[in-house]
């Protein structure tokens, strides 16, 4: 149907040309404040993109308003800063009209959770295949400070000089509720594994979820500290990994094992249990995704990072596609002058 | 006994009954019938706003007038000449609309006690002089339904759902229109159920013989064809004229066509419109919200469709912060505001033209964006065009504007051929020599579209000002004052591209009655009869409200008044007063109805006073 657009659009579906990670670099200065953890996010995220082998011109990065959304400006591809919350929107509207492009969403835990949280949960009830990144630095920093809707309660800041008595949000266990079939946390930190999650989410069909946690050094610095820095992110920290047992600790020497539905951690080095007890992560398993995301704010567990959930559902764009198509062999492709003239029809002579 | 004819020229019959009385589909078939015997016409649904109101309630009252005549006809109607009125209730809330000498026609049953208490009745209207000027014809089509249909052994609530077409079929004998156009619906319709084809026609077929043959009805009327433009027709109303002018648009612009939407009345049926034609591959996208409408619209756009967002006006009022997106990034798109009563949620299901201001003016900073206007339901069709059409050369958010009255009205439609239809093919831009997202046409100040997929056309488009050519954020002071200007002019620069105004009647005289929308029908009407009173007065009706035709402020400058009847407190006028320092006269009803013609009669006459 969209002749005129496919003439003008590249049609390959592959890069013929071997891209490296300044291909995707603006001419534009980064402007985030020196130390953020936006410097790395845009950094993995650009290293990882040749390795898609996606033409250039077909990338689309989409951003709402806060610190985060500045993303766009600095990548060489497509790109539109938008309002604040509704990337989600428009990158829904986009990729339903424009089924062949990779779709991408930079936003953060204010522009994603709080004024587009409606858009967000949407979004991946409908498994739209556009990627969110999800910057989460539990704090307003583009309006200098507030606290957002992932602050810990008791939060104190600007806005809460007597500490937030909100309850935040676990963006893992809202991603899952909204019906999110793929969803993942990962870390400023840690740009290795960032680099996988990224790379997964573009494999994923489907919405694709990655919250990051990435520390603001101005208006919340070391909130994740304890999760990133290499004293303490042994003990604090599991990572999972499909098909293997949850394990964490310094010398690996705990693991994560379910106790009816709850997880306990178990030692693993005072005899009393062995890794054949231990909770085997199966990122295909929405039941257990839950359970695992439900340990994020548990302070008698460690932090999960990684997968919790990469299933298959269908797409809405594919399925408006197939409605198209279905309508096209069973109706004919639509021809104006026979729409204009349906109906009852009467002639004056 | 030869029962006498006498002809008319126009005539306004309202039907009306229970929301389950079927009075939607009765007015629709006299419609089609009346349309195919050559009259022209205008009709008007009036439905409850509550879905399923309680049974011979007068808020579940469902009316459906239609205004038909051997000469131009070019409004519902202001009052009524028949009511057909299937209760009481229906009786108590349509009464005042009826004329005086005007007739009545009842179905007695429908006026048990039961039913006058439901309508706030303490006697019967039909037997306490109450209606004592008017002709009042009882019938009771309960009973003869029964009586038609007593050897088909069909369920009841079968038999009840036929008694419409009782009183279908004595409005087909009192106005001499043929039921085969029925007929031959009813066999199409009930294709797989040959006894309700049979039901349905015996009924119909019952209630024609029973107005010629008893006494009741002494007198039928003859209505004759219209001196209407020769072509074909269909009747059409204002929701689905707008659904075909984008399908037409997209057609001729050579690109697919998006919508994203959120249902809201009287709206909604635009959404349901397009959602029918994906072999066309429209793509119709129910968001979770206003928001979502839009900003996916503008996501569409940015793609390269041609993005439409369809609402009324509260939901205009949540669109407003992506309209100044879709100005600032130079997306074209096109917003579709069905106005209603308002403020906040208002009258839903009643019209109003209180959003003008909202159209012109209302989001933040210096946001131009053209407004265009619908004035007929089909009108509705060339307006979306139109919109359509202005959006994608100026690359430009446009607002269009229809209201309730004319998007459920439906009127005759004089198709258009496919090849009359304006050329509106657009040109996305292709080559990276030089490219930069802002560089602007030199004539129509529009920047090009270059969507993402083109190689070598990698670029940034965002909600901060930015520079123009480049398109990089810029906070420098000269620049945005420079930005401001420039998206200003390119709006103002619309004017050069659409037709001058054309005045209807003389192009100088004592009154010019300016109107914009949904109120053309009306004024045209009161401006025709005063003219063939002799009085001095013309008629400007206004499709373009931002920009404006170049002509305007010539044409007041050659009237003595200017009135302006609109169907709020006064916005139009507000603009007009603001471009032109003129004193226009206002003419403001704010009931959720439409003018009647009388009105704006009675204003001409008080604006020329004695003056012969």
């Amino acid at each position: 149907m969209n002749t005129l657009i496919n003439s003008v659009t590249n049609q390959a579906t592959e890069a013929t040309i071997k891209y490296t990670a300044k291909d995707f670099s603006s001419d534009q200065d980064v402007r985030w404040c020196p130390g953020c953890g936006d410097y790395s996010i845009l950094a993995q995220v650009q290293r990882v993109m040749p390795d898609l082998n996606i033409p250039k011109e077909k990338i689309v990065f989409i951003s709402g308003i806060g610190c985060s959304s500045r993303f766009p400006y600095y990548m060489n591809t497509y790109g539109f800063h938008s309002i604040h919350g509704r990337a989600t929107a428009i990158a829904s509207g986009l990729k339903i009209a424009r089924p062949d492009l990779s779709v991408w969403v930079a936003t953060g835990d204010g522009d994603g959770l709080s004024i587009g949280g409606n858009h967000m949960i949407h979004i991946l009830r409908r498994n739209v295949d556009v990627n969110i990144l999800l910057f989460n630095n539990q704090i307003y920093g583009l309006t200098k400070g507030q606290y957002s809707p992932t602050s810990e309660t008791g939060k104190i800041t600007k806005s809460t000089p007597y500490g937030s008595v909100d309850m935040p949000f676990n963006p893992a266990s809202l991603a899952l509720g909204a019906g999110g079939t793929f969803v993942a946390r990962s870390l400023d930190r840690d740009p290795k594994h960032m680099q996988t999650m990224i790379k997964r989410a573009a494999e994923h069909k489907g919405t694709s979820f990655i919250e990051i946690y990435q520390n603001c050094n101005v208006f919340n610095d070391g909130a994740f500290f304890a999760l990133t820095e290499k004293e303490t992110k042994p003990d604090n920290v599991v990572f999972l990994e499909h098909g293997k047992p949850l394990v964490f600790g310094k010398e690996n020497d705990k693991g994560i094992k379910l106790d009816g539905f709850s997880p306990v951690v178990v030692s693993l080095k005072d005899g009393s249990h062995s890794i054949n007890d231990l909770l085997v992560h199966n990122e295909k398993d929405s039941t257990l995704a839950f359970i695992l995301a439900n340990m994020t704010y548990n302070p008698e567990l460690p932090r999960p990072v990684g997968i919790f959930l990469a299933s298959d559902r269908p797409r809405y764009e594919v399925e408006m596609e197939k409605q198209i198509d279905s309508a096209i062999s069973k109706r004919g492709k639509g021809v104006l002058e026979k729409l204009l003239n349906s109906g009852d029809t009467w002639v004056i002579q | 006994m030869e029962k006498e004819t006498r002809a008319l020229d126009e005539v306004t019959i309202r039907f009306a009954g229970d929301s389950g009385d079927g009075m939607q589909l009765t007015g629709g078939q006299f419609t089609n019938t009346s349309a195919a015997m050559g009259n022209d016409l205008s009709t008007l649904p009036d439905y409850p706003a509550e879905i399923r109101a309680p049974i011979g309630t007068t808020y579940g009252v469902s009316g459906f007038q239609i205004h038909f005549g051997a000469t131009e006809i070019n409004t519902p109607g202001d009052h009524c000449d028949v009511l057909v009125a299937m209760n009481a209730a229906s009786l108590k809330v349509n009464l005042r609309s009826l004329i005086d000498g005007g007739i009545i026609i009842v179905n007695t049953d429908g006026f048990g006690d039961k039913n006058l208490k439901l309508a706030g009745y303490t006697q019967s209207p039909l037997s306490d002089g109450s209606l004592s000027k008017f002709q009042v014809f009882q019938v009771d089509i309960t009973k003869l339904t029964n009586l038609a249909l007593a050897d088909m052994n069909l369920p009841q609530k079968v038999v009840d759902k036929t008694k419409n077409f009782f009183a279908l079929g004595m409005m087909y004998w009192m106005f001499n229109r043929t039921p085969d156009n029925t007929i031959q619906w009813i066999t199409e319709k009930f294709e797989k159920k040959p006894e309700l084809i049979e039901a349905n026609t015996r009924v119909m077929k019952a209630g024609w013989n029973y107005a010629e043959t008893t006494d009741i009805f002494a007198v039928k009327y003859d209505v004759k064809p219209a001196p209407l433009t020769p072509g074909k027709y269909r009747n059409i109303n204002g929701n689905q004229a707008t659904a075909l002018g984008f399908v037409a648009a997209a057609d001729k612009a050579k690109l697919p066509l998006f919508l994203g939407s959120y249902p809201i009345t009287p709206a909604s049926d635009i959404l349901h419109e397009l959602s029918y034609f994906k072999n066309f591959g429209v793509k119709t996208f129910q968001c979770e919200d206003e928001i979502a409408g839009i900003t996916s619209a503008i996501g569409a756009s940015f793609g390269g469709s041609l993005a439409i967002t369809t609402t009324s006006g509260p939901g205009v009022a949540l669109k407003t912060e992506a309209m100044g997106l879709a100005v600032m990034v130079e997306l074209p798109l096109v917003i579709i505001n069905v106005q209603r009563g308002g403020p906040s949620t208002g009258l839903p299901t009643k019209t109003e033209q209180a959003d003008l201001l909202q159209a012109v003016y209302g989001r933040n900073g210096e946001a131009p964006i053209p407004v265009i206007a619908a004035s007929s339901p089909s009108d509705c069709f060339n307006a979306a065009f139109e919109a359509s059409r202005i959006a994608l050369k100026f690359m430009t958010p446009v607002i269009l504007l229809t209201d309730g009255y004319i998007a459920n009205g439906s009127e005759p439609w004089l198709i258009p051929e496919v090849k009359d239809l304006k050329d509106i093919s657009v040109k996305f831009r292709t080559d990276p020599e030089n490219y930069l997202p802002y560089l602007r046409d030199e004539i129509t100040l529009s920047r090009e579209w270059a969507i993402p997929g083109t190689p070598g056309l990698e670029h940034r488009i965002g909600g901060l000002e930015k520079q123009d050519g480049t398109g990089n954020i810029n906070y420098e002071p000269e620049n945005h004052h420079k930005m401001i200007k420039l998206r200003a002019a390119k709006v103002e620069r619309i004017a050069n591209d659409i037709p001058l105004a054309t005045v209807e009647g003389d192009e100088s005289g004592d009154v010019l009655v300016i109107g914009w929308g949904g109120t053309y029908g009306t004024i045209k009407t009161a401006v025709e009869r005063k003219r063939k009173e002799g009085k001095s007065v013309s008629h400007l009706h206004l499709r373009y409200i931002n920009p404006m035709p170049k002509n305007i402020g010539e044409i007041l400058a050659k009237f003595k008044t200017v009135l302006v009847p609109e169907i709020n407190l006064g916005q139009l006028i507000k603009i007009l007063r603001d471009k032109f320092l003129i004193p226009a006269v206002g003419l403001n009803k704010v009931q959720g109805l439409p003018f009647r013609s009388i009105e704006i009669e009675q204003k001409i006459d008080e604006l020329l006073g004695g003056k012969q």
